[in-house]
């Protein structure tokens, strides 16, 4: 019919509140691929999106974190399994982004769907390995156990676009919180797809919100925010991360700072992530004597 | 396109508005009949509604920023009736609302005092002892509010009882159903029955928009009340939706103008029900300005009944002097 047909090229959006938006200031930016050809324009965040974002992730917190931690894994099971079934698209996408080759690419994609299980399954073991019951000398069942902390501002690495970001986006999620992430700056397209995946995986609208733009623009912004209770700087380059931390202790922020180079994704996680954003909430609760 | 010229009554047409529509009539004299209310209501120029909603429409635009901002915001502040209306409400309640009246933000001391707070008759006295000493005036919705289904005794007790308790300001309702069945008199005389027994008192006369169905009905109405002696006209009682909206409160804001016109008497206009926003309180605020000017930005001209637009006032306020978005939970939350 056609002798060379004109694809159809996507959009990319924010995913704020389960909605997809252009941002409120209509900016977008250029994302090439990893050769530095054109790839798509991507959505250039401004405060008043931050702004927007945080009210989402407000909104969702409580909803979320009310859910069972049954209930949390399993829905972070089934974001595992959409992404599994989309292997081929994100293996794509990841290659495009990053310059591996597309048998690489996929094997990322694998440990990214690997990693989502893995956090999915600490949902309900999180309260007996973080949690005690604690001796007192006085008549009371004395107990301790992690709280989410509400919203958590992640900025997410700017080398691994997908398999980075989800293995610091779950932790945030898998306890409760609810999070607006910064996708990397340069690879900012498999997030959002992964924002599109979040959307159709019975997640709460607003529990992950994802913004695409300049980290210099949106973090100070977020890092101010009042509404924000913590901070995940992983992305956040080292000459920036000061600045930011002092910030953020404005409105005494949780920090979990940034580490300098990117870490190594593949290597075994540990609870360590999930513990940063959690908040140990101790219960006196009288006895009969 | 917003011009900021104010929209002038053709001609000095309106200060012989009432000779022209009952031939040889003074205003008093409108009144002495029914056919002659009548007439003179049905003759008043119709509101072109797709201008009326085009001109508050363009006017909702203007961008408000900085210290222009904040002296809004200040204004807002000023003129918030901090009303709680409901079957639940206790002492306790009116209590913490009064306390946040005087001090709307106890962090800081820059915020003013609202202009008054809004309860129903039997919590003034509460709400009088709290406010003892404050510029916060207390006032109550009577005359069998919301639905006014009440007789005429019924209502003014109602109105008297409020008064005896404390109250400096009277909140009433117009019967609707009189009003929409055409008994212009009968809602006329209701009007000058409270406003008698209000005596010194301020009357706030409410025409409920929601259900006049149409903005010559809220001109109408909005003429019977300050016929009738009303220092405000209020839009809603807050329990029917649609509630205060923009296009009703200019036509409200014309009806104002032109009556002071006519009449030289400055009358307030409350917008109430359904304004959460500081972005909405804003916009009404450049209606006041562009409708009826400068001497209405005062909460003697204008004010707002709303409960949790305080709230978002005080973060936009402490917004624009902190740089960086505030956390709704700092805030109290009554």
């Amino acid at each position: 019919m056609y002798d060379e047909r004109i694809g159809v090229r996507k959009t990319y959006k924010l995913a704020i509140g389960g909605q997809f938006l252009r941002s409120e200031s209509g900016r977008t930016y250029v994302v090439p691929d990893s050769s530095g050809t054109f790839s798509a324009n991507a959505a250039l965040a401004s405060r008043k999106d931050v702004r927007d974002a945080v009210v989402a992730a407000r909104t969702a917190y409580r909803g979320w974190a009310g859910t069972t931690a049954y209930n949390r894994g399993q829905v972070l099971y089934r974001v595992a399994e959409m992404l599994e079934d989309r292997y081929l698209q994100f293996g794509e996408a990841v290659s495009a982004g990053e310059g591996s080759d597309e048998v690489k690419a996929r094997a990322n994609v694998t440990m990214a769907v690997d990693r989502l299980v893995w956090y999915a399954g600490w949902a309900d073991k999180m309260a007996q390995v973080a949690g005690s019951a604690n001796p007192v000398a006085s008549p009371y069942f004395n107990f301790s156990i992690p709280q989410p902390v509400g919203v958590v501002g992640v900025i997410a690495p700017q080398r691994s676009s997908l398999f980075g970001l989800i293995s610091v986006l779950a932790p945030v999620i898998v306890t409760g919180n609810t999070a607006v992430v910064l996708a990397s700056e340069e690879r900012p397209l498999a997030a959002i797809t992964l924002a599109e995946v979040l959307a159709t995986s019975d997640l709460p609208a607003g529990v992950v919100n994802m913004l695409t733009g300049r980290i210099s623009e949106v973090v100070p912004v977020l890092a101010a925010h009042r509404d924000v209770d913590a901070l995940d700087l992983c992305g956040v380059p080292a000459d920036l991360a000061a600045g930011i931390e002092e910030i953020a202790a404005g409105s005494v922020k949780r920090v979990l700072r940034s580490r300098g180079a990117e870490p190594d994704w593949s290597e075994p996680p540990t609870p360590r992530r999930m513990l940063s954003f959690v908040e140990i909430k101790t219960v006196w609760h009288p006895i009969g004597v | 396109m917003v011009t900021s010229t104010r929209v002038e009554p053709a001609g000095s047409g309106y200060a012989q508005w009432p000779a022209m529509l009952v031939p040889g009539a003074q205003l008093s004299e409108v009144m002495a009949s029914e056919a002659m209310l009548r007439r003179f209501l049905s003759g008043l120029p119709g509101v072109d509604q797709v201008g009326t909603e085009l001109r508050a429409g363009a006017l909702s635009t203007r961008s408000i920023k900085s210290d222009a901002k904040l002296w809004a915001l200040d204004m807002a502040v000023r003129m918030v009736d901090l009303t709680t209306l409901e079957g639940a409400d206790t002492d306790g309640k009116v209590m913490s609302l009064c306390a946040k009246a005087r001090r709307p933000d106890p962090a800081n001391p820059s915020v003013p005092a609202v202009a008054a707070v809004c309860v129903y008759p039997d919590l003034v006295a509460v709400a009088k002892d709290s406010l003892a000493g404050s510029t916060v005036q207390v006032a109550a919705v009577a005359t069998a509010f919301p639905s006014g289904r009440a007789g005429r005794q019924v209502k003014l007790a109602d109105v008297r009882w409020a008064l005896e308790a404390g109250a400096d300001e009277i909140d009433m309702v117009i019967d609707r159903g009189a009003f929409l069945s055409g008994r212009y008199n009968m809602v006329l005389d209701e009007i000058r029955a409270v406003r008698e027994v209000c005596g010194a008192a301020h009357l706030k006369v409410i025409l409920e928009t929601g259900e006049l169905e149409t903005y010559d009905n809220v001109k109408r109405a909005a003429w019977l009340a300050m016929l009738g002696g009303a220092d405000f006209v209020k839009t809603s009682t807050g329990k029917v939706s649609p509630a205060a909206t923009l296009p009703v409160a200019l036509v409200m804001l014309e009806a104002v103008r032109d009556f002071h016109e006519v009449t030289g008497r400055r009358v307030g206009v409350k917008v109430a029900g359904g304004i959460r926003k500081a972005k909405d309180a804003l916009r009404y605020l450049v209606l006041v300005n562009e409708t009826v000017g400068e001497a209405w930005l005062d909460p003697s001209g204008f004010r707002f009944g709303a409960s949790s637009l305080l709230n978002d006032l005080l973060m936009q306020w402490t917004k624009q002097q902190l740089h960086c978005y505030v956390r709704p939970d700092d805030f109290s939350q009554e």
